[in-house]
């Protein structure tokens, strides 16, 4: 299992634009990829339960993958979330 | 033909097409789904979703080639996403429980709400993607109702809107233009829906049970706000009838807007009387101009916040205000501070309350939100510099509120200076008398308040402890009652001995059977929706200020709402005998 925690930048938190933008890009992945937040755990492809994280700005995720192509997958999500997905 | 009879809320006759509000209050079948149907369910669930999407795609693209450079369009494409995450889960629970499509989507989206919605929000990011959430379980049950909703193209300037009942952020969205006539199964006189179409001069009729599950969308519907009837697919004869009257009345309204416009607004023994107009959107201030309005004496501004996903910032509203300003030409314009809570909530803003109508709502939630208040307040003395701008601020309670917000607005001008930026150092700061314990203290509040306009709606109901939207105690709502009258006058008193201007700007005061009245009570001051100001224009034209007194006088004898709402009506009538 790979793990990563990262730091939501984005002024508007994780709202709808960039949680569609992570879902479909842990949706490229082999692996299982979660999302984590104090307790709560939920599949990084659904952009229904990335949103009930309702991650504002500063809030620490722990991203997790566990298959083939785990790595890639966290480094993949860990670059999109630091970019502030492309967005503000 | 279907005859049905409700109250009447808003005068006037159309004719018109049935449209249907609020899917979401469809009865959810809750039915069991047969067996040997639950696959022929499932494809039905497919083929809305893929409805849904290519809706939702349509949408992207005309909002992409319209504001290219806006992102707006990129939030629907998440929408689209999230419709294509809740099919597992929904196809799912067709084929476990055997639910109805509809009840599935419903649940599931229920679920998603619910979990947003049971904790702490402290940033309102939760209560932001309810707003989404909602919006696609609308779309998908529009899609899986078919054809009923007719909602697809939207009001069409022949549309009837039918709905059990309208919540200010559903009318504010709604363009009025293309609307003909409103319907709902709930609500009375008072409810929210009948103060818009009266200010709209849209007829309305309202509780009618049921008439949403009577209605198809697209049916013809002839809609008598007059008498509170809706006859749903009229046959020929009746056709023809309504189609007479329907010219009649238009032509008495346009008459007696016409004949009033050019006649000075004073009484008949030459006390000048200030007819303002009351206004929610920027626009409607040329209707206020052609209804004769000297003024805006409240330009309410929660149009502005209507989208809680993009509050406005304070160009954009300084931009308006200064609309405001420029169609009125150096008239007054008073502008009230944002006021929201109780039945006017704003997700993410508002909070759920117990009891919304005692809690924080008015100026009492403009100092929890101090960022909002201060951008407004900014934007505000800002448009000063272009006209004569009057400040108020709704809901207040007490002195110390007042000394408060005046404080606030202090600091904000310090602020413009400080930067440079021109305001009118002048601009008056008053309030809403709306509250029980600011009538009575009025005289109080006066050595703050620089002037004070009743706000009727609110006191009527707090005095007579009746929310005004419950239509069960409806008849208990009384405006007439001895005790708001002799509020009423107390509070003009008030005003009058500190040499404070006093308005009203509730539906009280655009009310002709309550003008002589007023007049007597004192009152020199009346705004209410552009289209009641020539109705009150010829009724005050008509009396003087000694007969005025009298008529006061005599209705303040009486001892109930019943007899004097009888008095006035028997003194009215011989004014505007078309009216009764």
């Amino acid at each position: 299992m790979v793990e990563k925690t990262v730091t939501i930048q984005n002024a508007h938190g994780l709202h709808v634009r960039p949680a569609t933008k992570l879902a479909d890009l842990a949706g490229k992945f082999k692996s299982q990829v979660t999302i984590h937040k104090d307790g709560q755990d939920v599949a990084a492809r659904s952009i229904i339960e990335l949103l009930t994280l309702a991650a504002a700005q500063g809030t620490q995720l722990k991203i997790r993958a566990e298959g083939p192509d785990a790595a890639e997958a966290v480094d993949a999500i860990e670059k999109l979330v630091n970019a502030r997905f492309g967005l503000d | 033909m279907q005859i049905l009879k409700g109250t009447p809320v808003s005068p006037g006759i159309v004719i018109g097409e049935a449209f249907l509000l609020d899917l979401e209050e469809y009865r959810m079948p809750r039915r069991a789904v047969e067996p040997e149907q639950i696959e022929q369910e499932v494809a039905r669930f497919q083929t809305a979703v893929d409805a849904v999407v290519g809706e939702i795609t349509e949408d992207v693209r005309r909002l992409k080639a319209a504001m290219p450079e806006d992102d707006l369009h990129k939030i629907f494409e998440g929408h689209a996403a999230i419709v294509n995450d809740l099919v597992p889960s929904v196809v799912d629970s067709i084929r476990k429980y055997r639910f109805t499509p509809e009840h599935a989507v419903s649940k599931r989206v229920r679920t998603i709400v619910k979990q947003l919605t049971s904790r702490d929000d402290p940033s309102g990011l939760a209560a932001r993607f309810v707003v989404d959430f909602n919006d696609v379980e609308k779309r998908l049950l529009r899609a899986l109702f078919g054809e009923r909703g007719g909602l697809k193209g939207g009001a069409n300037g022949k549309s009837v809107v039918f709905a059990k009942d309208l919540t200010p952020s559903q009318t504010i969205g709604l363009d009025r233009t293309k609307i003909l006539g409103f319907v709902t199964e709930f609500g009375g006189r008072t409810s929210h829906t009948a103060i818009l179409a009266r200010a709209h001069g849209i007829p309305a009729v309202v509780g009618i049970a049921d008439v949403t599950r009577d209605v198809s969308g697209g049916d013809t519907v002839i809609v008598d706000g007059t008498k509170g009837i809706v006859i749903v697919e009229p046959d020929g004869e009746t056709l023809k009838k309504y189609r007479a009257l329907e010219k009649n009345f238009i032509s008495f309204e346009r008459r007696t807007a016409d004949e009033m416009r050019s006649q000075p607004s004073e009484t008949r023994d030459g006390i000048a009387i200030a007819l303002l107009a009351n206004i929610e959107r920027p626009e409607e201030a040329a209707t206020a101009r052609d209804y004769g309005a000297g003024g805006i004496g409240l330009f309410r501004t929660e149009f502005l916040y209507f989208d809680p996903r993009n509050l406005p910032t304070e160009k954009e509203q300084f931009e308006k205000y200064r609309q405001v300003l420029k169609s009125m030409d150096g008239r007054p314009v008073t502008i009230r501070a944002l006021d929201i809570g109780a039945d006017k909530e704003v997700s993410g803003i508002t909070a759920q309350e117990r009891n919304p109508f005692l809690g924080c709502r008015g100026i009492r939630l403009l100092f929890e939100r101090m960022d909002l208040f201060r951008t407004q307040l900014r934007a505000i003395l800002r448009a000063s510099a272009f006209g004569k701008v009057r400040l108020m601020f709704p809901m207040v309670s007490t002195l110390d509120e007042i000394k408060q917000a005046k404080a606030i607005v202090a600091d904000v001008r310090e602020e413009l200076d400080a930067e440079g930026v021109s305001f009118d150092p002048e601009m008056p700061v008053g309030i809403m008398i709306e509250v029980p314990s600011a009538a009575i203290a009025a005289d109080i509040l006066c050595t703050e308040a620089e002037f004070l306009s009743i706000g009727t709606n609110d006191l009527v109901q707090y005095v007579m402890a009746v929310d005004r939207v419950n239509e069960k105690i409806a008849p208990l709502y009384q405006p007439a009652h001895p005790a708001v009258l002799r509020l009423i006058r107390s509070v003009i008193d008030a005003g009058a001995r500190a040499e404070r201007p006093v308005s009203m700007c509730g539906e009280m005061s655009g009310d002709p059977l309550f003008t002589a009245l007023l007049l007597g009570f004192g009152l020199r001051s009346f705004s209410a929706v552009p289209s009641a100001l020539p109705e009150v224009k010829k009724v005050l034209r008509s009396v003087s200020i000694p007969e005025a007194r009298q008529i006061a006088q005599d209705a303040l004898a009486l001892p109930d709402a019943h007899q004097v709402v009888e008095y006035l009506t028997e003194k009215t009538r011989r004014i505007i005998p078309e009216l009764f």
